[in-house]
């Protein structure tokens, strides 16, 4: 749009038409404040917060409102607008208790610190402030009515950015009152954007409120735990009996990719870390019970065993698990520690998505995967299968509010009326099970339409057709597409000019799983095992034929070939439905939080950290990757990585060969200490230690492992810098590395909604008191890693 | 829920008249009302459904106007005007008269259900002040003695309508 030129207190700004004059004034730093503008969402131009004057126009105007035209001329900080704030101050304080001290936004309020700045000292009011008791509207969300100023930004967000509609204004003028849905509490998808997008202290959370104050925490922007799609977070915390206890969770910097949206889980589900079942202590069974013992003698039985039986049956007779929630130096180092220590290429993990298959398809299109950000800003996006808004709520937020703000058009194709359908251009239903035929059908096999269901054959044709002549489409679809299917649907979205691809996959790292080769038949970057070339020069030698996958090491344990099981952040007894029984005679070890179905089963259980209590990287299932800081700690736990590094140790292996710490094969810059700033390699040192981050000095740094992965992985070799200063990148793995074809059988998604979340799930207080005051009922569990 | 008619005849006219379903929603309530006596949850719920809109919207939109109202009243609506006209001609005293004739207070409703009370502000017949509407009849010129007259005769075609 054409530029505008005006001027505000004396400074000439130019800015696009149709900008509001707030936005313009803060494109050159002048502070207009505003109660009820939010960026982004309508506008209510409710408080008069933001009164600027006008030239020309006989009274004040409302910033927040106004757009800017030609040769305009405002004026923002004179005694008439400075009086103006002091009065609309002064009505906001009305009812206002201005009991900051005990306020749980008290530090953090935008109208103690508008008062501060614009305030009155004294007040002309005489009359008895109305009090009303604070109410609770779900487990989640408290209302304290008198501090609200009705600014309605909850309203809003709650309504257009999520499409709940769970909130609502009742009563008119003096005696307006923020509602919730169900007369005195609340029915919603409890994410808490009411609460974080409150100006002051009205809304609060059942998770947080009144536990400690802003400034006592400290403040570590990491990656959520829980769903594929990688939303940042800053955690709140705050020294504990045992190390440092989350408190809380948002993202009100709009760091991330989810700008300041997060959904239940990554919000309030970070308390599975304090529960008071984590298993704290190394247990060993003894007499068939799990006894606690010493890390020493943990890691000393483990690498005995493990080298024994390496060394007297093979390594085929060692199988490993390793997880979707560890981070990525993880997954490579299990990868590789399980290939060239164990001398194994058993390893497998829980898969949820085809990405194998995936990566095949894409092979050369380095540049077709979509990004989590794209999604927000394509004009057309089609979702084949999946429930975006239960599993992946970032994505379906993105997709929401890009149909919303863009007026992107949105293709859903589903067996269900998910409810997405309602941001839909079209919205076609399909018989269960068949978007597969569906994606065959796109690809060009007129014949798949047969199984479609009652739409008739021309109305597909004239989907297809529809969908084709879209420029930039999105595509997007889950586990329920696999192998042939993805490569007829990247086969289609080709022939669409400028197509892009999401493939989803259920947990935080899953993707990262993926690319890091916790396959039995692939290495890290989908390399087949036959085809090792550059690992072998690195890594050393490591068995060429395939190793068994899960449901073989199942099958070889209950036959008495598979004398060791190492499972790393997983539950496959009781995700996968494994036989405990069939490893009765198998030497098992399990590193996690909990004792799990697996756990239980197990001769050694190591207590693990969780990823909110290390450092290192996710991967998104966009392929986008992001650092993962290390917030909380537990004493007695250790990262999924030390563990494996001591466990190499403990069988004689040499450590520098896993983890190329230190000294000689290290090939690292220690970020960004090179070229200009080159004396900060001190400062950074001790920034890397401040954050979590060792400076590759000890072979439990999973940075030195990132260095490897990045020389190693195709398509990992993004920004180091960018990464480190918090910032996604996108990873092309999927593109550029060789991909291949995969029994479509060992896929199990998660099946998770919107307050489960596999083990973690399971622990969290949060999630379990929303499921049971939903359905008194206790909710089914879904076991998974 | 059945509405009769007239009802769906007028519903479906308005429809016509707005770009968006909602913007229906006022005067259907009004009429809903006038056919239901007061909103009930029922009524809440159906007008949401055809409207697309949730519940909640609805209710925020009744407590909104002091004309719309989620209780059941009195056959008759009694609102006296007390706004500035109304007042300096005599408002209080009828209002406090007809408080003790029915016994109740503002928002009250005869324990026969024949009258609820409403105090409610101009009503636009200052020049006739005192002025009361009893549903959508206006009593102008007011004093205490044409108001007893005025509920007589509320209460005897109430009561004969109650026995037909
Ligand atoms: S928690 Fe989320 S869904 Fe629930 S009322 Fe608040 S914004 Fe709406
Ligand atoms: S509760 Fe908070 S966000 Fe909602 S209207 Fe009141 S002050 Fe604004
Ligand atoms: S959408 Fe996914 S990544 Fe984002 S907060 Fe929720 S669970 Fe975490
Ligand atoms: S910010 Fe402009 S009216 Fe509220
Ligand atoms: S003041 Fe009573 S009708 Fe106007």
């Amino acid at each position: 749009m054409a530029d505008v030129n005006i001027t505000v207190d004396g400074k000439k700004v130019t800015a696009p038409a149709g900008t509001l004059l707030i936005e313009a004034c803060k494109s050159v730093g002048i502070e207009v404040p505003s109660f009820c503008y939010y960026p982004n969402l309508s506008l209510q131009g409710a408080c008069r917060m933001c009164l600027v004057k006008v030239e020309k126009m006989p009274k004040l105007q409302t910033a927040c409102t106004t757009v800017i035209s030609e040769g305009m001329i405002a004026i923002t900080n004179n005694d008439e607008v400075r009086q103006a704030r002091k009065s609309m101050v002064e009505l906001l304080l009305g009812n206002h208790p201005l009991d900051c001290p005990v306020c749980d936004a008290g530090g953090e309020c935008e109208l103690q610190d508008m008062t501060f700045s614009y305030g009155a000292a004294e007040s002309k009011f005489m009359e008895a402030k109305n009090h009303k008791d604070e109410q609770q509207w779900s487990p989640v969300v408290y209302f304290d009515r008198p501090r609200c100023i009705l600014c309605y930004r909850c309203v809003r967000v709650c309504g257009e950015a999520m499409d709940v509609w769970a909130l609502g204004v009742q009563n008119r003028g003096v005696v307006s009152v923020i509602a919730p849905n169900k007369e005195d509490h609340l029915e919603c998808e409890e994410c808490g954007m009411c609460i974080d997008i409150c100006p002051v202290g009205a809304l609060t959370s059942g998770a947080y409120r009144y536990k400690t104050r802003p400034w006592e925490m400290n403040h570590v922007g990491t990656i959520c735990t829980h769903c594929g799609d990688g939303c940042k977070t800053t955690l709140g915390v705050r020294r504990s009996d045992s190390g440092m206890q989350i408190v809380r969770g948002d993202n009100r910097d709009k760091s991330g990719i989810n700008g300041d949206f997060l959904c239940i889980k990554g919000r309030y589900a970070f308390d599975f870390a304090d529960d008071p079942q984590r298993v704290t202590t190394p247990l060993i069974r003894r007499d068939g019970q799990l006894a606690p013992s010493t890390w020493e003698e943990a890691f000393e039985l483990i690498g005995k065993r493990f080298a024994e039986i390496r060394d007297k049956e093979g390594g085929r007779a060692i199988g490993v698990v390793g997880s979707n929630r560890t981070t990525n130096e993880e997954n490579y180092l299990l990868s590789k520690f399980a290939r060239v220590v164990l001398k194994t290429n058993s390893i497998d993990h829980r898969r949820t998505a085809d990405f194998p298959a995936f990566a095949a398809a894409m092979v050369g299109k380095p540049h077709a995967a979509a990004t989590m950000r794209d999604v927000f800003n394509a004009p057309a996006i089609l979702v084949i299968g999946n429930n975006p808004t239960e599993q992946h709520p970032l994505l379906a937020w993105q997709i929401r509010n890009n149909v919303r703000l863009h007026r992107a058009r949105l293709y859903v194709i589903n067996s269900r009326p998910i409810k997405l359908r309602r941001q839909a251009t079209s919205f076609t239903e399909i018989p269960q099970g068949t978007e597969g035929q569906a994606a065959a059908f796109l690809g060009g096999d007129d014949s798949a339409a047969e199984a479609l269901g009652s739409g008739s054959r021309e109305m597909w044709v004239g989907l297809r057709d529809k969908l084709r002549g879209e420029g930039k489409l999105i595509i997007i679809f889950d586990s329920a597409i696999r192998g042939k299917d993805i490569s007829a649907l990247v086969k289609f979205g080709s022939a669409v000019s400028g197509a892009k691809f999401v493939c989803l996959g259920d947990y935080s790292n899953s993707r990262g799983a993926a690319d890091m080769g916790l396959y039995p038949d692939f290495l890290p970057g989908y390399r087949p095992i036959a085809d090792a070339s550059t690992f072998k020069d690195e890594w050393g030698d490591m068995p060429t034929a395939p190793g068994l996958n899960v449901s073989q090491m199942a099958e070889a344990a209950a036959a008495g070939t598979l004398k060791g099981f190492y499972v790393v952040g997983s539950n496959p007894v009781g995700g996968l439905g494994l036989d405990p029984f069939a490893f009765s005679n198998t030497f098992v070890v399990v590193q996690d939080m909990f004792l799990t179905e697996t756990a239980q089963m197990a001769d050694v259980v190591l207590p693990s950290a969780n990823a909110y209590e290390k450092a290192g990287t996710f991967t998104n299932t966009c392929g986008d990757i992001q650092l993962v800081k290390k917030a909380g700690e537990v004493s007695d736990v250790k990262s999924d990585f030390e563990m494996i590094v001591r466990i190499a140790d403990a069988t004689g292996f040499e450590v520098r060969k896993l983890v190329p710490f230190g000294g000689r094969g290290t090939s690292a810059d220690m970020g960004q200490s090179r070229g200009a700033q080159s004396g900060e390699a001190d400062r950074h040192v001790v920034w890397l230690e401040a954050h979590g981050l060792e400076p590759k000095m000890s072979p439990f740094d999973p940075m030195a492992i990132l260095d490897e992965i990045q020389r190693l992985v195709p398509g990992y070799d993004v920004s180091r810098m960018n990464l480190l200063a918090g910032n996604d990148q996108h990873t092309t793995t999927v593109g550029t590395g060789q991909g291949g074809v995969q029994d479509a059988k060992l896929i199990a998604p998660a099946n998770d909604n919107l307050f489960t979340s596999g083990t973690l799930g399971r622990y969290s207080r949060a999630l379990n008191s929303v499921i049971e005051n939903r359905n008194p009922e206790p909710a089914e569990e879904v076991a998974a890693d | 829920m059945r509405f009769s008619d007239e009802f769906e005849g007028r519903f479906s006219e308005m429809l016509s008249h707005y770009p968006t379903k909602r913007s229906v929603l006022v005067p259907t309530l009004l009429y809903a009302q006038d056919e239901v006596g007061y909103l009930s949850d029922e009524v809440i719920a159906e007008l949401a459904t055809r409207l697309d809109l949730t519940e909640l919207e609805v209710r925020n939109v009744i407590s909104y106007y002091s004309m719309l109202t989620t209780k059941a009243r009195g056959k008759y609506n009694v609102q006296v005007c007390t706004n500035i006209s109304c007042m300096l001609r005599g408002a209080e005293e009828i209002f406090e008269h007809c408080k003790k004739r029915l016994g109740v207070g503002p928002h009250g409703t005869t324990p026969d259900n024949l009258f609820s009370l409403e105090e409610v502000e101009c009503i636009g017949a200052c020049s006739w002040a005192p002025a009361v509407q009893v549903n959508y009849d206006f009593h102008e010129n007011l004093t205490v003695d044409k108001m007893d007259q005025l509920f007589d005769e509320c209460k005897k075609e109430g009561t004969q309508l109650r026995n037909l």
